[in-house]
Protein backbone atom coordinates (compact mmCIF):
# COMPACT_ATOMS: atom_id res chain seq x y z
CA UNK A 1 0.00 0.00 0.00
CA UNK A 2 1.63 3.47 -1.25
CA UNK A 3 1.52 6.14 0.17
CA UNK A 4 -0.99 7.79 -2.59
CA UNK A 5 -3.23 4.80 -1.97
CA UNK A 6 -3.49 5.63 1.63
CA UNK A 7 -4.45 9.60 0.82
CA UNK A 8 -6.95 8.36 -1.48
CA UNK A 9 -8.63 6.65 1.36
CA UNK A 10 -7.87 9.08 3.86
CA UNK A 11 -9.82 11.45 1.70
CA UNK A 12 -12.76 9.20 0.74
CA UNK A 13 -13.15 8.67 4.41
CA UNK A 14 -12.78 12.50 5.21
CA UNK A 15 -15.41 13.24 2.46
CA UNK A 16 -17.92 10.79 3.90
CA UNK A 17 -17.37 12.22 7.30
CA UNK A 18 -18.17 15.63 5.76
CA UNK A 19 -20.99 14.61 3.63
CA UNK A 20 -22.87 11.63 5.24
CA UNK A 21 -23.79 13.81 8.19
CA UNK A 22 -24.97 16.22 6.33
CA UNK A 23 -27.13 14.21 4.57
CA UNK A 24 -28.73 12.65 7.38
CA UNK A 25 -29.10 16.35 9.28
CA UNK A 26 -31.04 17.45 6.10
CA UNK A 27 -33.02 14.08 5.71
CA UNK A 28 -34.09 14.74 9.53
CA UNK A 29 -35.24 18.02 8.69
CA UNK A 30 -37.74 17.14 6.09
CA UNK A 31 -38.87 13.27 7.12
CA UNK A 32 -39.44 15.21 10.36
CA UNK A 33 -40.95 18.01 9.23
CA UNK A 34 -43.61 15.61 6.68
CA UNK A 35 -44.10 13.81 9.58
CA UNK A 36 -45.25 16.23 11.43
CA UNK A 37 -47.71 17.69 8.54
CA UNK A 38 -45.00 20.61 7.92
CA UNK A 39 -42.56 20.81 4.77
CA UNK A 40 -39.90 21.98 6.72
CA UNK A 41 -37.04 24.43 5.15
CA UNK A 42 -38.05 25.74 1.79
CA UNK A 43 -35.88 28.31 0.95
CA UNK A 44 -31.91 27.69 1.51
CA UNK A 45 -30.47 26.80 -1.68
CA UNK A 46 -33.66 27.55 -3.60
CA UNK A 47 -34.90 23.80 -4.30
CA UNK A 48 -36.66 22.54 -0.82
CA UNK A 49 -34.14 24.29 1.14
CA UNK A 50 -30.93 21.67 0.04
CA UNK A 51 -28.95 23.93 1.66
CA UNK A 52 -30.27 24.76 4.54
CA UNK A 53 -27.62 22.56 6.56
CA UNK A 54 -24.61 24.47 5.19
CA UNK A 55 -26.64 28.12 5.76
CA UNK A 56 -26.71 26.55 9.38
CA UNK A 57 -23.12 26.25 9.42
CA UNK A 58 -22.52 29.77 8.19
CA UNK A 59 -24.96 31.17 11.18
CA UNK A 60 -22.55 29.10 13.22
CA UNK A 61 -19.15 30.04 12.08
CA UNK A 62 -20.47 33.56 12.15
CA UNK A 63 -21.07 33.15 16.10
CA UNK A 64 -18.96 34.15 18.60
CA UNK A 65 -16.69 31.70 20.29
CA UNK A 66 -17.35 32.29 24.04
CA UNK A 67 -16.00 30.25 26.72
CA UNK A 68 -17.68 31.17 30.07
CA UNK A 69 -15.45 32.36 33.17
CA UNK A 70 -15.72 30.02 35.19
CA UNK A 71 -15.18 27.06 33.10
CA UNK A 72 -11.93 24.67 32.79
CA UNK A 73 -11.00 26.63 29.57
CA UNK A 74 -8.94 24.23 27.67
CA UNK A 75 -11.18 20.87 28.68
CA UNK A 76 -14.02 23.17 27.42
CA UNK A 77 -12.42 23.89 24.28
CA UNK A 78 -11.24 20.76 23.32
CA UNK A 79 -14.49 18.81 24.44
CA UNK A 80 -16.06 19.08 20.74
CA UNK A 81 -13.50 17.53 19.37
CA UNK A 82 -13.40 14.71 21.26
CA UNK A 83 -16.90 14.01 20.42
CA UNK A 84 -16.27 14.33 16.55
CA UNK A 85 -13.04 13.02 15.82
CA UNK A 86 -13.43 9.18 17.28
CA UNK A 87 -16.31 8.86 14.73
CA UNK A 88 -13.97 9.95 11.75
CA UNK A 89 -11.46 7.45 12.85
CA UNK A 90 -14.61 4.56 13.27
CA UNK A 91 -15.80 5.57 9.63
CA UNK A 92 -11.74 4.01 8.37
CA UNK A 93 -12.22 0.61 9.75
CA UNK A 94 -16.22 0.45 8.31
CA UNK A 95 -16.32 -1.89 5.15
CA UNK A 96 -18.57 -0.35 2.67
CA UNK A 97 -17.70 -3.08 -0.27
CA UNK A 98 -16.47 -6.42 -0.77
CA UNK A 99 -12.68 -7.32 -0.84
CA UNK A 100 -10.57 -3.59 -0.99
CA UNK A 101 -13.27 -1.65 -0.19
CA UNK A 102 -12.25 -0.46 3.37
CA UNK A 103 -10.43 2.17 5.17
CA UNK A 104 -7.91 0.17 6.94
CA UNK A 105 -8.29 -3.27 7.54
CA UNK A 106 -7.98 -3.94 11.26
CA UNK A 107 -8.18 -7.29 12.80
CA UNK A 108 -10.07 -6.60 15.94
CA UNK A 109 -12.20 -4.63 13.78
CA UNK A 110 -15.38 -5.08 16.11
CA UNK A 111 -13.09 -4.30 19.55
CA UNK A 112 -11.14 -1.18 18.20
CA UNK A 113 -15.07 0.21 16.74
CA UNK A 114 -16.85 -0.16 20.13
CA UNK A 115 -13.59 1.05 21.98
CA UNK A 116 -13.22 4.37 20.02
CA UNK A 117 -17.27 5.13 19.81
CA UNK A 118 -16.78 5.27 23.83
CA UNK A 119 -14.76 7.73 23.41
CA UNK A 120 -16.77 10.02 21.79
CA UNK A 121 -18.98 9.85 24.52
CA UNK A 122 -16.37 11.13 26.48
CA UNK A 123 -16.80 14.67 24.82
CA UNK A 124 -20.12 15.22 26.35
CA UNK A 125 -18.53 14.14 29.81
CA UNK A 126 -15.74 16.81 29.58
CA UNK A 127 -18.04 19.37 28.14
CA UNK A 128 -20.37 18.75 31.05
CA UNK A 129 -17.77 19.24 34.07
CA UNK A 130 -15.97 21.96 32.54
CA UNK A 131 -18.89 24.44 31.23
CA UNK A 132 -19.11 25.49 35.26
CA UNK A 133 -22.69 25.19 35.24
CA UNK A 134 -25.37 22.72 37.44
CA UNK A 135 -27.61 22.00 34.01
CA UNK A 136 -24.22 21.30 32.13
CA UNK A 137 -22.99 19.12 35.23
CA UNK A 138 -26.13 17.31 35.74
CA UNK A 139 -26.17 16.26 31.61
CA UNK A 140 -22.93 15.23 32.20
CA UNK A 141 -23.50 12.54 34.61
CA UNK A 142 -26.66 11.66 32.99
CA UNK A 143 -24.64 11.09 30.38
CA UNK A 144 -22.18 8.94 31.87
CA UNK A 145 -25.04 6.91 33.79
CA UNK A 146 -26.29 6.12 30.05
CA UNK A 147 -22.70 5.43 28.86
CA UNK A 148 -22.44 3.05 31.69
CA UNK A 149 -25.74 1.33 31.30
CA UNK A 150 -25.60 1.02 27.47
CA UNK A 151 -22.47 0.33 26.71
CA UNK A 152 -22.74 -3.43 28.18
CA UNK A 153 -25.43 -4.56 25.90
CA UNK A 154 -24.02 -3.00 23.20
CA UNK A 155 -20.86 -5.45 23.77
CA UNK A 156 -22.79 -7.79 24.18
CA UNK A 157 -24.67 -8.26 21.22
CA UNK A 158 -21.39 -7.00 19.12
CA UNK A 159 -19.65 -10.24 20.66
CA UNK A 160 -22.43 -12.34 19.73
CA UNK A 161 -21.89 -11.51 15.87
CA UNK A 162 -18.00 -11.94 16.21
CA UNK A 163 -18.73 -15.60 18.04
CA UNK A 164 -20.78 -16.22 15.37
CA UNK A 165 -18.28 -15.36 12.35
CA UNK A 166 -15.87 -16.33 15.03
CA UNK A 167 -13.54 -13.20 13.95
CA UNK A 168 -13.53 -10.06 14.89
CA UNK A 169 -12.25 -8.24 11.91
CA UNK A 170 -15.50 -6.23 9.90
CA UNK A 171 -14.74 -7.61 6.83
CA UNK A 172 -14.13 -10.94 8.38
CA UNK A 173 -17.67 -11.12 9.71
CA UNK A 174 -19.05 -9.78 6.59
CA UNK A 175 -17.24 -12.72 4.49
CA UNK A 176 -18.74 -15.07 7.11
CA UNK A 177 -22.39 -13.71 6.36
CA UNK A 178 -24.73 -15.48 5.66
CA UNK A 179 -28.41 -14.77 4.81
CA UNK A 180 -29.62 -17.17 7.55
CA UNK A 181 -27.77 -14.46 10.00
CA UNK A 182 -30.32 -12.26 9.51
CA UNK A 183 -33.54 -14.12 12.07
CA UNK A 184 -30.58 -15.57 13.84
CA UNK A 185 -29.38 -12.29 14.84
CA UNK A 186 -31.87 -10.32 14.85
CA UNK A 187 -32.46 -9.96 19.03
CA UNK A 188 -28.78 -8.82 19.00
CA UNK A 189 -29.58 -6.49 16.47
CA UNK A 190 -32.00 -4.69 18.06
CA UNK A 191 -30.31 -4.56 20.93
CA UNK A 192 -27.30 -3.50 19.31
CA UNK A 193 -29.20 -0.33 17.88
CA UNK A 194 -31.35 0.28 20.49
CA UNK A 195 -28.38 0.82 22.61
CA UNK A 196 -26.44 2.99 20.05
CA UNK A 197 -29.27 4.93 20.13
CA UNK A 198 -29.32 5.62 23.43
CA UNK A 199 -25.34 6.05 23.55
CA UNK A 200 -25.75 9.05 20.88
CA UNK A 201 -28.39 10.26 23.38
CA UNK A 202 -30.76 10.13 20.50
CA UNK A 203 -34.51 10.50 21.37
CA UNK A 204 -36.52 8.48 22.59
CA UNK A 205 -33.16 8.32 24.71
CA UNK A 206 -32.01 11.95 25.15
CA UNK A 207 -32.42 12.33 28.64
CA UNK A 208 -29.01 14.02 29.00
CA UNK A 209 -30.27 17.01 26.73
CA UNK A 210 -33.56 17.49 27.66
CA UNK A 211 -34.45 21.13 27.20
CA UNK A 212 -37.56 20.94 29.18
CA UNK A 213 -35.32 20.13 32.34
CA UNK A 214 -32.12 20.66 32.00
CA UNK A 215 -31.49 23.17 28.89
CA UNK A 216 -29.46 21.12 27.05
CA UNK A 217 -27.16 19.21 29.38
CA UNK A 218 -23.53 18.92 28.59
CA UNK A 219 -24.20 21.46 25.25
CA UNK A 220 -25.83 23.99 27.26
CA UNK A 221 -22.72 26.89 27.67
CA UNK A 222 -21.75 25.69 23.90
CA UNK A 223 -22.03 28.82 21.30
CA UNK A 224 -21.17 29.22 17.50
CA UNK A 225 -18.90 26.68 16.04
CA UNK A 226 -18.45 24.60 18.74
CA UNK A 227 -21.20 24.06 19.58
CA UNK A 228 -22.47 22.94 15.74
CA UNK A 229 -19.54 20.37 16.17
CA UNK A 230 -21.29 18.86 19.00
CA UNK A 231 -24.53 18.53 16.86
CA UNK A 232 -22.34 17.17 13.80
CA UNK A 233 -21.16 14.75 16.06
CA UNK A 234 -24.84 13.51 17.02
CA UNK A 235 -25.13 12.93 13.15
CA UNK A 236 -22.25 11.48 12.55
CA UNK A 237 -22.44 9.22 15.41
CA UNK A 238 -26.06 8.22 13.10
CA UNK A 239 -24.39 7.41 10.23
CA UNK A 240 -21.80 5.06 11.87
CA UNK A 241 -24.22 3.82 13.98
CA UNK A 242 -26.43 3.02 11.05
CA UNK A 243 -23.56 1.75 9.40
CA UNK A 244 -22.18 -0.51 12.15
CA UNK A 245 -25.59 -2.23 12.39
CA UNK A 246 -25.52 -2.40 8.54
CA UNK A 247 -21.83 -4.22 8.90
CA UNK A 248 -22.85 -6.37 12.09
CA UNK A 249 -26.51 -7.64 11.51
CA UNK A 250 -27.94 -7.07 7.84
CA UNK A 251 -24.79 -8.43 6.07
CA UNK A 252 -23.23 -4.84 4.76
CA UNK A 253 -22.63 -5.40 1.44
CA UNK A 254 -24.57 -9.02 0.72
CA UNK A 255 -27.25 -8.49 -1.60
CA UNK A 256 -27.98 -9.09 -5.40
CA UNK A 257 -25.14 -8.11 -8.03
CA UNK A 258 -22.86 -7.89 -4.53
CA UNK A 259 -19.83 -8.31 -6.89
CA UNK A 260 -19.93 -5.04 -8.65
CA UNK A 261 -23.07 -3.11 -6.26
CA UNK A 262 -21.87 -4.17 -2.88
CA UNK A 263 -21.05 -0.53 -1.67
CA UNK A 264 -24.57 0.55 -3.04
CA UNK A 265 -26.20 -2.15 -0.92
CA UNK A 266 -24.21 -1.09 2.62
CA UNK A 267 -25.29 2.79 1.49
CA UNK A 268 -28.44 1.59 1.30
CA UNK A 269 -28.98 -0.19 4.51
CA UNK A 270 -27.24 2.34 6.24
CA UNK A 271 -29.76 5.53 4.93
CA UNK A 272 -32.57 2.64 6.10
CA UNK A 273 -31.28 2.61 9.16
CA UNK A 274 -30.47 6.27 9.74
CA UNK A 275 -33.96 7.02 8.66
CA UNK A 276 -34.93 5.03 11.35
CA UNK A 277 -33.29 6.94 13.58
CA UNK A 278 -35.07 10.19 12.60
CA UNK A 279 -38.59 8.01 12.57
CA UNK A 280 -38.02 7.12 16.04
CA UNK A 281 -37.03 10.45 16.81
CA UNK A 282 -40.62 11.88 15.82
CA UNK A 283 -42.31 8.99 16.97
CA UNK A 284 -41.63 8.49 20.30
CA UNK A 285 -41.42 10.76 23.85
CA UNK A 286 -38.65 10.85 25.59
CA UNK A 287 -38.09 8.61 28.34
CA UNK A 288 -37.39 9.28 32.07
CA UNK A 289 -33.89 8.98 33.26
CA UNK A 290 -34.81 5.90 35.59
CA UNK A 291 -36.69 4.44 32.48
CA UNK A 292 -33.59 4.33 30.42
CA UNK A 293 -31.78 2.92 33.18
CA UNK A 294 -34.53 0.41 33.69
CA UNK A 295 -34.77 -0.32 29.77
CA UNK A 296 -30.96 -1.22 29.60
CA UNK A 297 -30.65 -3.32 33.00
CA UNK A 298 -33.98 -5.09 32.59
CA UNK A 299 -34.21 -5.47 28.87
CA UNK A 300 -31.56 -5.40 26.82
CA UNK A 301 -28.83 -7.02 28.60
CA UNK A 302 -30.80 -10.22 29.40
CA UNK A 303 -31.85 -10.05 25.51
CA UNK A 304 -27.77 -9.84 24.65
CA UNK A 305 -27.18 -12.42 26.63
CA UNK A 306 -29.82 -14.73 25.39
CA UNK A 307 -28.48 -13.83 22.18
CA UNK A 308 -25.59 -14.88 23.05
CA UNK A 309 -26.73 -18.08 24.63
CA UNK A 310 -28.37 -18.85 21.19
CA UNK A 311 -25.36 -18.08 18.87
CA UNK A 312 -23.31 -20.75 21.26
CA UNK A 313 -26.32 -23.44 21.14
CA UNK A 314 -26.61 -22.84 17.32
CA UNK A 315 -22.51 -22.29 16.40
CA UNK A 316 -22.28 -25.65 18.09
CA UNK A 317 -25.11 -27.55 16.93
CA UNK A 318 -24.01 -26.70 12.98
CA UNK A 319 -20.43 -27.82 13.14
CA UNK B 1 -54.78 -9.01 25.92
CA UNK B 2 -52.88 -6.30 23.91
CA UNK B 3 -49.95 -7.72 21.94
CA UNK B 4 -46.67 -5.95 23.86
CA UNK B 5 -45.28 -3.25 21.46
CA UNK B 6 -48.42 -2.61 19.86
CA UNK B 7 -48.39 1.16 21.30
CA UNK B 8 -44.81 1.44 19.80
CA UNK B 9 -46.16 0.15 16.78
CA UNK B 10 -48.66 1.80 16.18
CA UNK B 11 -47.02 5.57 16.95
CA UNK B 12 -44.85 4.72 14.04
CA UNK B 13 -47.55 3.86 11.82
CA UNK B 14 -49.42 7.21 12.62
CA UNK B 15 -45.76 9.06 11.73
CA UNK B 16 -45.56 7.33 8.81
CA UNK B 17 -48.54 7.79 7.60
CA UNK B 18 -48.50 11.46 7.99
CA UNK B 19 -45.50 11.82 5.85
CA UNK B 20 -46.95 10.20 3.12
CA UNK B 21 -50.08 12.44 3.31
CA UNK B 22 -49.47 16.04 2.00
CA UNK B 23 -48.64 18.57 4.70
CA UNK B 24 -51.15 21.18 6.16
CA UNK B 25 -48.82 23.66 5.80
CA UNK B 26 -49.89 27.26 3.55
CA UNK B 27 -47.14 28.55 1.54
CA UNK B 28 -48.58 32.14 1.72
CA UNK B 29 -45.62 34.83 0.57
CA UNK B 30 -45.28 32.37 -2.68
CA UNK B 31 -49.20 31.48 -2.48
CA UNK B 32 -51.99 33.78 -1.41
CA UNK B 33 -54.39 32.49 0.72
CA UNK B 34 -57.62 31.30 -0.23
CA UNK B 35 -59.75 34.18 2.01
CA UNK B 36 -63.03 33.02 3.14
CA UNK B 37 -65.95 35.23 1.85
CA UNK B 38 -66.69 38.45 3.90
CA UNK B 39 -62.82 38.55 5.29
CA UNK B 40 -62.01 41.34 7.37
CA UNK B 41 -58.83 42.81 5.55
CA UNK B 42 -59.09 46.72 4.94
CA UNK B 43 -61.77 49.25 4.94
CA UNK B 44 -62.73 50.45 1.73
CA UNK B 45 -64.67 53.85 1.56
CA UNK B 46 -66.61 54.92 -1.60
CA UNK B 47 -66.58 58.59 -0.28
CA UNK B 48 -69.37 59.19 -2.71
CA UNK B 49 -71.54 57.97 -0.88
CA UNK B 50 -70.59 59.64 2.42
CA UNK B 51 -72.49 62.22 3.76
CA UNK B 52 -70.12 62.91 6.43
CA UNK B 53 -72.86 62.20 9.09
CA UNK B 54 -70.33 60.93 11.02
CA UNK B 55 -72.15 58.48 12.70
CA UNK B 56 -68.82 55.95 12.02
CA UNK B 57 -66.68 58.15 13.48
CA UNK B 58 -68.95 58.54 16.66
CA UNK B 59 -69.23 54.52 16.90
CA UNK B 60 -66.10 53.70 16.60
CA UNK B 61 -64.54 51.78 19.72
CA UNK B 62 -61.49 52.66 18.91
CA UNK B 63 -61.98 55.90 17.56
CA UNK B 64 -59.60 55.88 14.80
CA UNK B 65 -61.52 57.32 12.33
CA UNK B 66 -60.64 60.80 11.77
CA UNK B 67 -63.15 63.16 9.51
CA UNK B 68 -63.17 66.87 8.60
CA UNK B 69 -66.03 68.75 6.30
CA UNK B 70 -67.52 71.88 6.09
CA UNK B 71 -70.83 73.02 4.50
CA UNK B 72 -71.00 74.34 1.33
CA UNK B 73 -74.10 76.53 0.57
CA UNK B 74 -75.88 75.56 -3.13
CA UNK B 75 -77.98 77.93 -4.86
CA UNK B 76 -81.64 77.70 -5.13
CA UNK B 77 -82.60 75.20 -7.42
CA UNK B 78 -86.07 77.02 -8.72
CA UNK B 79 -85.89 81.51 -8.82
CA UNK B 80 -87.04 82.27 -5.66
CA UNK B 81 -86.18 79.67 -3.63
CA UNK B 82 -84.63 78.66 -0.77
CA UNK B 83 -80.66 78.01 -0.83
CA UNK B 84 -79.59 74.36 0.46
CA UNK B 85 -77.01 73.30 2.08
CA UNK B 86 -74.70 70.54 2.17
CA UNK B 87 -71.47 68.39 3.79
CA UNK B 88 -68.20 68.05 1.66
CA UNK B 89 -65.57 66.15 2.97
CA UNK B 90 -62.40 67.08 3.69
CA UNK B 91 -60.39 64.33 5.07
CA UNK B 92 -61.52 60.99 6.23
CA UNK B 93 -58.89 58.86 7.61
CA UNK B 94 -59.24 55.25 9.30
CA UNK B 95 -56.10 54.41 11.83
CA UNK B 96 -55.39 50.87 10.99
CA UNK B 97 -52.74 50.99 14.06
CA UNK B 98 -55.51 51.54 16.09
CA UNK B 99 -58.80 49.94 14.26
CA UNK B 100 -59.66 46.63 15.73
CA UNK B 101 -61.72 45.08 12.55
CA UNK B 102 -64.89 44.82 14.52
CA UNK B 103 -66.50 46.28 11.53
CA UNK B 104 -69.16 48.70 13.36
CA UNK B 105 -68.24 51.66 11.68
CA UNK B 106 -69.40 49.50 8.23
CA UNK B 107 -72.73 48.52 9.81
CA UNK B 108 -74.01 51.76 11.31
CA UNK B 109 -73.08 53.69 8.02
CA UNK B 110 -76.50 54.56 6.66
CA UNK B 111 -75.23 55.01 3.10
CA UNK B 112 -73.19 52.09 2.07
CA UNK B 113 -70.32 54.36 2.07
CA UNK B 114 -68.06 51.74 4.14
CA UNK B 115 -67.07 48.24 2.95
CA UNK B 116 -64.81 45.33 3.94
CA UNK B 117 -62.06 44.34 1.95
CA UNK B 118 -60.05 41.03 1.81
CA UNK B 119 -56.85 42.89 1.06
CA UNK B 120 -54.45 42.57 4.12
CA UNK B 121 -50.75 43.26 2.89
CA UNK B 122 -50.22 46.33 3.69
CA UNK B 123 -48.28 46.02 6.88
CA UNK B 124 -45.70 49.33 7.01
CA UNK B 125 -42.05 49.84 8.66
CA UNK B 126 -43.95 53.27 10.31
CA UNK B 127 -46.91 52.91 12.35
CA UNK B 128 -47.79 56.22 10.70
CA UNK B 129 -48.23 54.84 7.49
CA UNK B 130 -50.68 53.11 8.59
CA UNK B 131 -53.25 56.04 9.10
CA UNK B 132 -54.74 55.67 5.70
CA UNK B 133 -56.12 58.96 4.18
CA UNK B 134 -59.33 59.51 1.86
CA UNK B 135 -57.20 58.26 -1.21
CA UNK B 136 -55.85 55.33 -0.17
CA UNK B 137 -59.28 54.35 1.48
CA UNK B 138 -61.05 55.24 -1.71
CA UNK B 139 -58.37 52.63 -3.89
CA UNK B 140 -59.37 49.96 -1.42
CA UNK B 141 -62.95 50.09 -2.99
CA UNK B 142 -61.67 48.39 -5.79
CA UNK B 143 -60.79 45.70 -4.58
CA UNK B 144 -64.25 44.93 -2.62
CA UNK B 145 -65.43 41.70 -3.95
CA UNK B 146 -69.18 41.11 -5.36
CA UNK B 147 -71.06 39.80 -2.60
CA UNK B 148 -71.42 35.93 -2.50
CA UNK B 149 -74.82 34.74 -3.84
CA UNK B 150 -77.70 33.99 -1.23
CA UNK B 151 -78.52 30.41 -0.34
CA UNK B 152 -80.71 28.90 -2.52
CA UNK B 153 -83.71 28.95 -0.16
CA UNK B 154 -82.37 32.04 1.78
CA UNK B 155 -85.33 34.88 2.32
CA UNK B 156 -85.31 37.70 -0.31
CA UNK B 157 -83.21 40.71 0.46
CA UNK B 158 -85.34 43.05 1.94
CA UNK B 159 -84.47 46.04 -0.68
CA UNK B 160 -85.73 43.93 -3.27
CA UNK B 161 -88.80 43.30 -1.59
CA UNK B 162 -89.85 46.55 -1.17
CA UNK B 163 -88.63 47.33 -4.53
CA UNK B 164 -90.49 44.66 -6.04
CA UNK B 165 -93.59 45.23 -4.25
CA UNK B 166 -93.90 49.27 -5.17
CA UNK B 167 -93.30 48.51 -8.64
CA UNK B 168 -95.85 45.88 -9.15
CA UNK B 169 -98.45 48.23 -7.03
CA UNK B 170 -97.41 50.73 -9.58
CA UNK B 171 -98.11 48.29 -12.51
CA UNK B 172 -101.44 47.73 -10.72
CA UNK B 173 -102.02 50.66 -10.70
CA UNK B 174 -101.25 51.66 -14.50
CA UNK B 175 -103.20 48.84 -15.78
CA UNK B 176 -105.98 49.93 -13.67
CA UNK B 177 -106.05 53.40 -14.95
CA UNK B 178 -105.89 51.91 -18.77
CA UNK B 179 -109.14 50.24 -17.84
CA UNK B 180 -110.41 53.51 -16.72
CA UNK B 181 -112.51 55.98 -19.15
CA UNK B 182 -110.90 58.12 -20.65
CA UNK B 183 -112.35 61.14 -19.34
CA UNK B 184 -110.22 60.42 -15.93
CA UNK B 185 -109.32 63.24 -13.28
CA UNK B 186 -107.39 65.84 -15.11
CA UNK B 187 -104.99 65.67 -12.52
CA UNK B 188 -103.50 61.98 -12.77
CA UNK B 189 -100.15 62.91 -13.16
CA UNK B 190 -97.50 60.51 -15.02
CA UNK B 191 -96.12 57.64 -12.72
CA UNK B 192 -94.15 58.65 -10.29
CA UNK B 193 -90.40 59.12 -11.47
CA UNK B 194 -88.24 58.34 -7.93
CA UNK B 195 -89.50 55.57 -5.30
CA UNK B 196 -91.29 53.21 -7.57
CA UNK B 197 -88.57 52.64 -10.52
CA UNK B 198 -88.34 49.59 -11.69
CA UNK B 199 -86.05 46.75 -8.93
CA UNK B 200 -82.95 46.99 -10.76
CA UNK B 201 -82.06 50.36 -9.85
CA UNK B 202 -84.78 50.77 -7.61
CA UNK B 203 -82.17 50.69 -4.07
CA UNK B 204 -79.47 52.30 -5.65
CA UNK B 205 -78.73 55.84 -4.90
CA UNK B 206 -77.82 58.25 -7.81
CA UNK B 207 -74.54 57.48 -7.92
CA UNK B 208 -72.04 55.79 -10.53
CA UNK B 209 -73.76 52.72 -9.77
CA UNK B 210 -71.39 50.48 -12.57
CA UNK B 211 -68.67 50.39 -9.76
CA UNK B 212 -70.45 50.05 -6.72
CA UNK B 213 -70.20 46.68 -5.42
CA UNK B 214 -73.90 46.55 -4.02
CA UNK B 215 -74.34 45.59 -0.58
CA UNK B 216 -78.05 45.14 -0.98
CA UNK B 217 -77.83 41.39 -1.53
CA UNK B 218 -75.62 40.49 0.95
CA UNK B 219 -78.13 41.80 3.86
CA UNK B 220 -77.77 38.24 5.70
CA UNK B 221 -74.55 38.27 6.89
CA UNK B 222 -75.91 40.18 9.63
Amino acid sequence: MDALDVLWRLLAVLLAFLVLPLLVGQAEHKAMAHMQGRVGPMYAGGFHGWAQLVADGVKFAQKEDIVPSGADRRVFQLAPAVALLPYLVVLIVIPVGDGDMVGQVVDAGVFFVLAVMGVGVLGSLMGGWASANKFSLLGGLRTAAQLMAYELPMLLAAASVAMAAGTLSLPGILDAWQWWWLPWQIVGGLVFFTAGLAELQRPPFDAPVADSEIIFGAYTEYTGLRFALFLLAEYAGIVVLSALTAVLFLGGWHGPFADTLGWVWTLLKTAVLAFVVIWLRVSYPRLREDQIQRVAWTVLVPLALFQIALTGVVKVVIQ
Amino acid sequence: MAVPGAGLAKGLAVTLRTMTRRSVTAHYPDVQPELPPRSRGVIGLFEENCTVCMLCARECPDWCIYIDSHKETMPAAAPGGRERSRNVLDRFAIDFALCMYCGICIEVCPFDALFWSPEFEYAETDIRDLTHERDTLREWMWTVPEPPALDAAAEEPKEMAAARKSAEKLAAKEAGEGQRPSGGPPSASPPRSSGATPPSSGSTPPSPSAERPGRAEGEGDA
